[in-house]
């Protein structure tokens, strides 16, 4: 399976004008990739230190409630709605459906605008119950 | 659709030798994914805090540890096969194999962890 890299490769991102689709692509690949590891290794911490007592638990919530910390959180909550709704977009195109120009550019950005407003309503609740 | 054997068509597995497992797998880990993150994101914002007695209380429920137990193995099968497109698009050679090979550590590691932390956080609440 020697691979020559020699070999000339097909016009890609540099003779493609912009497009929204294009952006939501991009985004829904790097928001599942942060997931998986970032996302992941969070979840690890949180699960692992609550099986381990109080005394681990309490060594994660000082840092988990630290105010950078919170940029993480967020940013996870929004990976999570942006491939959330990235996924649900993908789930329309595999019928066959939203290929069509106009519908295509809309609903690409209609994704991204629903992940902010989730996300949004996510902290509004956490933030409304007064847990932070 | 002229492309291939008859035979080749009958196990429709294509250029990839894997058919369209992968594909679908994908597609039926997303839709798990979907209700089960949603219910985990909605359980976090609806828990009254983070605090170590109520989210242990919480998890030791078998009506959120068996959701729970569900999305770990959903969510790391589905970043198993998403990861995996990645690499294969970005790395090559013997990056590749190194880069796949670290993926199931991965992926199986994270799983065991996760796994076996909630089930201790199961069964030391039910003492």
């Amino acid at each position: 399976m020697a691979r020559n890299s020699a070999r000339p490769l097909s016009p890609h991102l540099q003779v493609w004008r912009w497009g929204a689709h294009m952006t939501v692509s991009i985004i829904n690949r790097v928001m599942g990739a942060g997931l998986a590891t970032v996302g992941t290794l969070a979840l690890l911490w949180w699960i692992i230190a609550a099986a381990s007592g109080e005394k681990a638990y309490e060594t994660f919530l000082s840092w988990a409630s630290w105010p950078w910390a919170y940029v993480v959180w967020v940013g996870l909550s929004f990976a999570f709605f942006m491939h959330l709704c990235g996924g649900l977009r993908h789930f329309v195109m595999d019928i066959g459906a939203g290929f069509e120009l106009t519908a295509n550019r809309i609903w690409a950005w209609l994704t991204m605008a629903a992940a902010v407003m989730l996300t949004a309503l996510f902290w509004i609740a956490i933030l409304w119950k007064g847990a932070i | 659709m002229s492309s291939g054997t008859s035979l080749g068509k009958v196990r429709g597995l294509g250029s990839a030798k894997s058919g369209s497992h992968h594909w679908w797998m994908q597609r039926v880990t997303a839709m798990g994914n979907l209700l089960l993150g949603l219910w985990f994101m909605v359980s976090l914002a609806r828990l009254p805090d983070m605090s170590f007695a109520t989210v242990t209380a919480w998890l030791s429920s078998p009506w959120a540890a068996a959701p729970m137990a569900l999305l770990i193995i959903n969510v790391c099968w589905h970043f198993r096969l998403g990861l995996q497109v990645i690499i294969e698009d970005y790395a090559h050679d013997a990056m590749r194999i190194v880069a796949l090979a670290l993926l199931h550590i991965w992926t199986f590691a994270a799983g065991a962890l996760a796994l076996v932390s909630l089930f201790k956080i199961v069964f030391a609440g039910a003492a």
